[in-house]
C-alpha cells in the first residue's frame, strides 16, 4: 500500500498533464466563444467530481447512521472536505467564464444559486465537524449530509426544470459535441477523479492518524488522573 | 472574443485552490508528526 501511493501519484500527474494538453491543444476552438470555452474542460469535470464526492459522502453517512462505523464517518468527512474544494473551483471558474461570454460575473440563476446553496450546506457540515466537540457530532453531521445530498440532484436537474441562462448539459442535453471536445472533457474528468481519489486517500490517513493521537492523549490523561487519584 | 486571459485565470485559480488545500494537508501532517514524537 505504501508503494502504491507514489506510483498512483506519478500516474495521476501524467494523466493530468495529458488532460491539460487535450484541453489546450487537441480540442478544437469553439466558433462563438473562442478560447474561453476551454474553461469548460476544468469547470465541468470539477463539478462532476464534486457531485461524485458528495454522493460518496451520502453513502458513508447512511452507513454511519445505520452501523455507527468510525471508518464510514472518516470517509464521510474526507469526501465532504474534498468535495467542497472541487465545488469551490466550480463556483470560481464559472464566473470567470461568464464574464466574457454573458458580460456579467454572476446572476441569481437557478443553477448558479443552487450550486452556491449546495456549497454552503457542505461548508456548514465542515463547520459542524470542526467546531462542535460533543459526542453526537458525527451523528448530527451524518444527518445533515443526508439532507445535503438531496440538493445534488436538484442542482444537476435545475437546468431542465427551470428557465436558466446556464448552458445545457453535455450529456443528455439534446445538443451535439465534437468528439475531440468530448474526449478532452472525459479525460479531464478521469484525471480529476484520480487526483480527488489520491487527495481523499491522504486525507483519510491523516484523519485516522489524528484520531489515534487523540485517543493516545485521552489514554495518557486518564492514566495521569488515575495515578494522581490513588 | 479574446478569452485567453480568462482561460489562463480559470486554470491558474483551479490549481492555486488545489495547491492551497494540499499545503494544509501537509502542514497538518507535519504538526501531527511532531505531536507523535512528543507522545513517544
Amino acid at each position: 500500500m505504501k508503494r502504491a501511493f507514489p506510483i498512483l501519484g506519478v500516474l495521476t500527474a501524467i494523466l493530468l498533464s495529458y488532460a491539460l494538453y487535450q484541453a489546450l491543444v487537441v480540442a478544437p476552438t469553439e466558433k462563438t466563444m473562442g478560447d474561453v470555452q476551454r474553461i469548460f474542460y476544468y469547470h465541468v469535470p470539477s463539478a462532476w467530481t464534486a457531485f461524485l464526492l458528495f454522493f460518496i459522502n451520502f453513502g458513508a453517512s447512511i452507513v454511519y447512521l445505520i452501523k455507527r462505523n468510525p471508518a464510514a464517518d472518516i470517509v464521510g468527512l474526507v469526501s465532504a472536505e474534498v468535495g467542497v474544494v472541487f465545488c469551490t473551483v466550480v463556483l470560481i471558474t464559472g464566473p470567470i467564464w461568464a464574464r466574457p461570454v454573458w458580460g456579467i460575473w454572476w446572476t441569481w440563476d437557478m443553477r448558479l444559486t443552487s450550486t452556491l446553496v449546495l456549497w454552503l450546506i457542505y461548508v456548514s457540515y465542515l463547520f459542524l465537524r470542526r467546531f462542535s466537540s460533543g459526542g453526537q457530532t458525527p451523528l448530527l453531521a451524518a444527518a445533515l449530509a443526508v439532507l445535503g445530498a438531496l440538493c445534488v440532484p436538484f442542482v444537476y436537474f435545475s437546468i431542465w426544470f427551470f428557465r436558466t441562462q446556464h448552458p445545457q448539459p453535455v450529456m443528455g442535453g439534446g445538443g451535439s459535441i465534437d468528439p475531440r471536445m468530448l474526449h478532452a472533457l472525459l479525460i479531464n474528468w478521469l484525471a480529476f477523479s484520480c487526483f480527488a481519489f489520491l487527495v481523499c486517500w491522504s486525507r483519510y490517513r491523516l484523519e485516522k492518524l489524528q484520531r489515534d493521537v487523540d485517543h493516545a492523549h485521552a489514554m495518557e490523561s486518564l492514566l495521569d488522573h488515575g495515578g494522581s487519584g490513588r | 472574443m479574446n478569452g485567453t486571459p480568462y482561460l489562463f485565470a480559470a486554470y491558474a485559480v483551479t490549481w492555486v485552490i488545489h495547491i492551497i488545500y494540499l499545503a494544509t494537508i501537509v502542514r497538518r501532517y507535519s504538526r501531527l508528526k511532531s505531536e507523535i514524537e512528543k507522545l513517544k
